[in-house]
């Protein structure tokens, strides 16, 4: 395998152009995400560094302290693929295409020694190999990491904590009730009972589409810590299908006070709080007295 | 995975404790958690430290600021050479416990943190490891 | 500092704690103030955690205590001023402090004992309050 550093040392710049004449021949390559500069600049970095790696000879283990530089390389190379919002095509063509090269100049280089030729290459292909695996989990990785910051971005704007009358806070919760969610919605919801000192929180859930015991815990949940803070909480938008899954699966809700609109929660609130709302004969519409 | 700050402290007696929730919040802090899970955190610390305090007259816990798949966290390992769980899943259930206690302490800690992982051998001691994520996940 | 002080105000008693407790002050406390308790027959008790940032099962163990064993005495228990993030870490915890009551802060918790005592005697005595027009 030492041929292969030498090769790889004494060609480098054959195979670099090769490579990169690939990685541009690639229809599918967009120039408006990256320059060719960058990317030969990228090229060449990677080249080297995979050029001192076989030279130790440890070409079985990528894992090993002599690949730490090239893992290094292609993890950033991808991760700031998947972030700018190259395909998975583009990122994988990037290891492919060097293979693809190294073994074009090989071939060239002893075509009279077909034996020779065929192990070095099946080692340049093993090696390879492992390191487009490498550069897929890590672009992988990036597009989780894009994925779940949005995630948190929509946790954060999709549960606003309203303040409906003193001492009285609504919030509706919309789409599915996970645990993180849940722990957003908790701590939102306790910071604004601090904040507005309030004593009665209405959690809506009439835009959850199911409730299932997973969500129900979480509810109570909610509940429970609304309590410990001293507040109470009414759970409102309780639809007809809802309340039956509820009951089907025997999740017992029977020490949380549950309304079917927000409407009637509300009223329950105004009641709990001292505060009645009436019609005034006048046609003036609400009129409310404390 | 990385550790990027390591330290030992031994937990002998009950005034330990505090000192010792202190030094964890220190380290939650340093990472940047929030303040719920600096909260859980700690509150499972200070769970695992009362075991280790009540059931083998105390041990050390080794805290470390540890960084893996781009993620930081404080990873916290309670070692002690008490006499050991002979049913860890016993000791799981919430509501056991051998002593006079609510027996929350294991099943609670384990529900707050990211990651637990529990080692016992009768006779020889116990090994606790909690680790928590900045983000808490 | 070794123990809490108690404040006594009218017919309750009034603890601030003002810092984390470890386990011997703790107990200290749940004995002093059931002592108080019964010494000044007080009708409820008001204990305001919300310079208290880590409450345990220990602790949550100590508060429940109090709240049980005020209650065989006839006096209430209201914890005030949790801190958001001690709540949800109970919860998480599996601890609800049944059978503690609570408040958002020492105002409100004194206005709860204030109904809860009055409920009290108005079922066993005379209601001396009269304009009080609640209809639950």
């Amino acid at each position: 395998m030492n041929i292969t550093s030498t090769i790889l040392q004494k060609q480098k710049k054959k195979i670099l152009e090769i490579w990169l004449q690939n990685q541009l021949a690639d229809n599918a390559l967009r120039d408006d995400l990256m320059t060719n500069d960058e990317l030969s600049k990228q090229s060449d970095e990677l080249l080297d560094a995979l050029a001192r790696a076989v030279k130790s000879g440890n070409v079985d283990n990528i894992y090993a302290a002599e690949f730490e530089q090239i893992t290094d390389i292609l993890s950033d190379v991808s991760i700031t693929r998947a972030r700018q919002g190259f395909s998975p095509r583009e990122t994988a063509t990037y290891v492919l295409s060097l293979k693809k090269a190294i073994c074009s100049v090989m071939e060239e280089e002893y075509q009279d020694r077909p034996e020779l030729l065929y192990k070095e290459i099946s080692v340049i292909n093993n090696l390879l190999d492992q390191l487009s695996i490498i550069t897929f989990e890590t672009f992988i990785k990036g597009r989780e990491e894009v994925i779940l910051r949005q995630t948190d971005e929509i946790n954060e704007i999709s549960t606003p904590v309203i303040r409906v009358w003193d001492g009285i806070l609504a919030l509706p919760i919309i789409g599915t009730l996970d645990s993180a969610r849940t722990q957003i919605v908790m701590e939102n919801l306790l910071q604004e009972i601090v904040n507005t000192g309030s004593n009665i929180a209405i959690l809506d859930i009439s835009g959850v589409p199911a409730v299932d015991s997973l969500v129900a815990q979480h509810l109570i949940k909610t509940v429970s810590a609304t309590r410990l803070m001293g507040a109470e909480c009414i759970i409102s938008g309780i639809r007809a299908e809802i309340a039956q899954t509820i009951v089907h699966l025997g999740i017992d809700l029977s020490n949380i006070k549950t309304k079917a609109s927000l409407a009637s929660a509300l009223q329950l609130a105004f009641s709990m709080s001292n505060v009645e709302v009436k019609k005034v004969q006048k046609n003036t519409g609400f009129g409310i007295t404390r | 995975m990385i550790v990027m700050t390591k330290d030992t402290m031994q937990i002998v007696r009950e005034q330990d404790v505090v000192p010792f929730r202190n030094r964890v919040r220190e380290y939650a802090v340093k990472i940047g958690m929030s303040l719920v899970n600096q909260t859980k955190l700690i509150t499972a610390a200070s769970e695992l430290v009362r075991n280790m305090l009540k059931y083998a007259s105390g041990g050390k816990v080794i805290l470390e600021i540890i960084s893996k798949n781009a993620q930081t966290g404080v990873r916290l390992t309670f070692v002690d050479e008490g006499p050991g769980i002979s049913d860890i899943k016993q000791a799981m259930q919430d509501g056991f416990s051998t002593g006079r206690s609510l027996g929350l302490g294991l099943p609670g800690a384990k529900r707050l943190v990211n990651e637990f992982d529990i080692q016992s051998t009768p006779g020889t001691g116990t090994t606790v490891t909690i680790t928590h994520w900045k983000h808490g996940r | 500092m070794d123990r809490i002080p108690i404040l006594k105000m009218g017919p309750y008693l009034l603890v601030t704690i003002q810092i984390d407790l470890y386990d011997r002050v703790a107990l200290n406390l749940e004995n002093d103030l059931i002592t108080m308790v019964s010494k000044t027959e007080a009708k409820g008790v008001l204990i305001d955690i919300s310079a208290v940032s880590i409450v345990d099962s220990f602790m949550g163990r100590i508060l429940g205590n109090i709240a049980s064993m005020s209650r065989i005495m006839d006096a209430e228990t209201v914890v005030v001023g949790m801190q958001p993030a001690v709540a949800i870490t109970l919860v998480e915890l599996g601890l609800t402090l049944q059978g503690v009551h609570t408040a958002l802060n020492v105002e409100k918790g004194m206005e709860l004992l204030q109904d809860m005592i009055g409920l009290h005697s108005s079922s066993t005595e005379d209601d001396e309050e009269g304009p009080d027009d609640r209809n639950d």
